[in-house]
């Protein structure tokens, strides 16, 4: 099961019609939570605000690891943070002493700060770097809360906070952590749904992809930081209270692997499956006494089975939906008429005079001349032809307009805008979109959500909206939806809206990386060999379906090596050599052109 | 207290070098980085303590089957967590299946060994004050090794295969090279590095679990310094690392040394990702 559902314009029965599958199992597992009390003693009580405390660091941490993709193995940290800052705060070490719950937000706003600082990092470093990173930093708190004696009590420690009545019950305690729990889940399945969440798993699988849609990679990461930091600085308050009197001992690095391993066991990109992970791994040492001391050897074995075995995690498990065989004899329809509805107009439009011209550029790599002093004119509801040679130029020329290669000579503009070199992530505002000779799509999301990941500069909801589900971020995910629903009509593939995009054929899958472009309502829209791959009858369709486009006012960059395709649908071309143009004209004129027939065409 | 500083500068730093190297040798023939080259250097003083203190042997046999071992987990770790994640690099599974093993490795150490430090036989005997055998024989080790893995990768053939399997994996399969077994080789190269790390440097980090998640870190940071797969990088920046932070230590005292350390390794990290003496990355698109 994706965790990101859409939810269709519908009226409210129906809603939670469709939410109630996605729903069932929450609140399954509240109720459970709820009978405990009823069933079990305080020994229960204990395990059951253990695990609500882990969990609420975990759905945080969750948005970092399984949605955005980075491997923190260190957030026992922040864990360590949370509880020292908020028992020091009660217990007025070093100011005036705080009732605890002032000193819980004060605890998540130092949580949120230390969370971007740790996260930092992960702006330019991947992987293992990162991971050692945040390991780095896991290593260093536990010291300073070792050394720093006035203020930690160092190796002797300190009383965590006491919650007032009614809350200083074992059960009581429960309640309030288990209502945190559902409020850290609610939030954190809100942004999984919202564009944010879309994005950050964009960011995870196609990077290159997500910025050319305009999504911008630090913004997103450092908000989802902000939070993942306050929540686990939140849990530490809570897991202090919970101890009543903290050490350095108390954060191990155990703790760490737990709340990393049980999000690898639930899934990437679902909120259910981890939060089964984080009950299972909580429970586990509990059921098996004699191996408690096992535990973290136990988990690092479940790490390798989960890896090797099942990659997936639970969340791959209870996926039902996507087993179920696709029908093998599809056709790709097209349906470009619909465009009309969709797309605004240019035709006559103000847009109409602003042309994408390059003047001049030139981009080399080492000593290769890639581009070398290349003009082009793209103006809008033109095709303009790129063809030429392998090496010849092409793509780098697509690189060089969207931004991902800094040219070094030479001006680009947009009418009387100048397109600042590099900055790949300014060119979907300015209404430029791509497609890529590779399709860079996000196989474990939907199709739907795949094209909507196209729109994400179209949403105005701000993250603290998305968080908490306001009403314009429900109004931004409605529109977006319906828009991207629609345009995979246009290119023939609403049937496949809900399937995840890994289980599509190659040609389909070009197709899904037109419609993502189209989301943004380009003014100019570059193609990078949209034909390879596609069979003939895929080919004619592909051409009715771009001609449509450029019908409606936008300026279209193809590059491509089916010579029919170009000259077929074309209105200028431009052959490139060797980073130079060889020649320009209509296809008429270049289909006799000497030197492109000796060069490129042959015959 | 100069004297001093250099002395565990330069051991402390030579130790963190061969861990350093650990990874490069990994590295260099799988492209992945792995967790239990900390552990494969705990290992090494935690089994030359068990061989020479708890078994009795004499010291030799204890530093040949202490690498043995080594050689062996790093067989194993080939095995079990590189070879079945290599064919989907770019998702980069390795850095979880190797710290599944680092976390079994440190567990199993921990449980079987105790998680107490166990004192390290002198081994020796030699010197006394800065010149004592445990600042010196780390560095003396260190330096036996870049030697010796400098004769092999540019005087003998194998060692000329490591390379070519480095440079370009896809060029020297077609040439014929056996890399899954040069792969394995190289698995059982870096026990032995790690393991001569942890026996030459035990009297100085003792034979205690917790060492291999500390040198995990430390060890990778002279890699990151030294840019990736540079051997010489890796020395350079594991010594310099070595009086980096025994200098904090003696100055300024141990907690803020290892938050210098840390300071400087996401400082190196943020401004030179590449490493100081790398070569810079791929192109994205």
């Amino acid at each position: 099961m994706t965790a990101v559902a859409t939810v269709p314009p519908r009226d409210d029965t129906g809603v939670l019609r469709a939410a109630l599958p996605h729903l069932a199992p929450f609140l399954a597992v509240f109720a459970a939570a709820m009978i405990l009390p009823l069933v079990g003693n305080d020994y229960w009580a204990l395990i059951g605000t253990r695990m609500a405390i882990y969990w609420v660091l975990v759905s945080g941490l969750n948005l970092v690891v399984g949605f955005a993709g980075h491997l923190a193995i260190g957030y026992v940290a922040l864990l360590t943070l949370g509880a020292y800052t908020t028992s020091v705060l009660v217990a007025g070490n070093v100011m005036p002493p705080l009732p605890v719950f002032a000193a819980l937000p004060v605890a998540a706003c130092v949580g949120a700060l230390f969370g971007v600082i740790v996260g930092l990092p992960a702006l330019r470093l991947r992987t293992f770097y990162f991971a050692m990173s945040t390991l780095g930093f896991a290593t260093i708190v536990t010291q300073i809360a070792l050394a720093w004696q006035s203020v930690t009590g160092g190796g002797i420690g300190i009383a965590g906070p006491e919650f007032p009545a009614p809350f200083n019950t074992a059960w009581g305690f429960y309640f309030l952590c288990m209502a945190i729990a559902a409020f850290t889940t609610w939030i954190s399945a809100n942004v999984a749904r919202s564009r944010y969440g879309r994005a950050l798993i964009a960011l995870r699988d196609a990077e290159v992809a997500a910025e050319a849609t305009g999504i911008s990679k630090p913004k997103m990461l450092i908000a989802i930081f902000l939070l993942a930091g306050a929540l686990a600085s939140v849990a530490g308050g809570l897991f202090a209270s919970l101890q009543t009197y903290i050490t350095p001992d108390a954060f191990t690095f155990d703790l760490s692997i737990l709340f990393f391993i049980a999000i690898l066991i639930g899934g990437r990109g679902s909120i259910l499956g981890p939060m089964l992970g984080t009950i299972i791994l909580t429970i586990l040492p509990e059921i098996a006494a004699p191996l408690a001391a096992w535990s973290t050897f136990l988990y690092a074995v479940l790490l390798l089975v989960i890896v090797l075995v099942m990659p997936g995690g639970i969340a791959a498990l209870l996926d039902f939906r996507n087993r179920r065989p696709l029908a093998a004899n599809r056709a790709i329809v097209p349906c470009p008429t619909a465009l009309a509805d969709i797309m605004r107009g240019r035709a006559g439009g103000k847009t109409l005079n602003k042309t994408l011209a390059l003047r001049g550029v030139a981009l080399s790599f080492g000593n290769v001349r890639a581009i070398d002093g290349l003009d082009l004119d793209v103006a809008p509801g033109q095709i303009h032809g790129l063809i030429g040679p392998n090496g010849s130029g092409k793509t780098t020329t697509l690189n060089v307009i969207s931004g991902y290669y800094a040219a070094r000579a030479g001006t680009m503009t947009l009418g009387d805008d100048t397109l600042p070199p590099g900055l790949p992530v300014l060119r979907a505002a300015q209404g430029i979109a791509r497609t890529f000779q590779t399709p860079r799509v996000i196989g474990e999301a939907s199709v739907l959500e795949n094209v909507m990941i196209g729109g994400s500069i179209e949403g105005r909801a701000s993250f603290i909206e998305a968080l908490l589900a306001l009403p314009r971020n429900r109004q931004d995910e409605r529109t977006l939806a319906a828009k991207a629903r629609a345009l995979l009509g246009v290119v023939g593939l609403e049937g496949l809206a809900e399937v995840r995009a890994d289980r599509l054929q190659h040609s389909e899958l070009r197709f899904i990386e037109i419609a993502r472009a189209l989301m943004l309502d380009p003014d100019f829209l570059l193609l990078d060999e949209p034909a390879a791959g596609l069979s003939n009858d895929e080919i004619a369709r592909l051409a009715e379906l771009i001609k449509a486009i450029s019908a409606r006012g936008v300026g279209v960059l193809l590059v491509e090596h089916h010579a029919d395709l170009i000259f077929d649908i074309c209105h200028y071309v431009t052959v490139l050599n060797l980073g130079r143009t060889l020649a320009a004209g209509t296809p008429a004129d270049i289909r006799v052109h000497k030197e492109v027939v000796s060069a490129y065409l042959g015959g | 207290m100069l004297a001093s500083i250099l002395a565990s500068g330069l051991a402390a730093g030579a130790i963190y070098a061969l861990v350093g190297v650990t990874y490069n040798t990994m590295f260099s023939t799988s492209r992945v980085m792995s967790f239990t080259a900390g552990q494969l250097a705990m290992l090494g003083g935690v089994f030359g303590s068990m061989f020479t203190l708890k078994l009795g042997m004499p010291a030799i046999a204890g530093f040949v089957l202490t690498l043995l071992g080594c050689a062996l987990i790093g067989i194993i770790t080939e095995y079990v967590a590189v070879r079945p994640v290599l064919k989907s690099l770019d998702q980069h599974l390795y850095v979880l299946s190797t710290l599944a093993v680092a976390l079994m490795i440190q567990q199993v150490a921990a449980i079987k060994w105790g998680t107490e430090p166990q004192p390290f036989p002198r081994l020796i005997g030699w010197g006394g004050g800065v010149l004592d055998e445990k600042f010196w024989l780390p560095v003396l080790a260190c330096a036996i090794t870049i030697l010796g893995l400098e004769y092999l990768y540019r005087r003998t053939l194998v060692g000329r295969a490591f390379v070519a399997i480095a440079e370009d994996n896809f060029a020297a399969r077609a040439l014929g090279l056996p890399e899954r077994n040069l792969r394995i080789a190289s698995y059982a190269l870096a026990g032995i590095i790690g393991g001569v790390a942890g026996f030459s440097g035990g009297e100085l980090l003792l034979a205690f679990f917790a060492n291999g998640a500390l040198l995990n870190f430390y060890g990778f940071v002279p890699v990151a310094l030294g840019g990736l797969g540079n051997n010489r990088g890796a020395v350079i920046g594991g010594l310099a690392l070595g009086l980096f932070q025994q200098a904090a230590n003696f100055l300024v005292g141990g907690i803020f040394s290892s938050v210098a350390v840390f300071t400087l390794f996401i400082v190196v990290l943020l401004t030179a990702p590449q490493g100081l003496f790398g070569a810079s990355t791929a192109r994205r698109v």
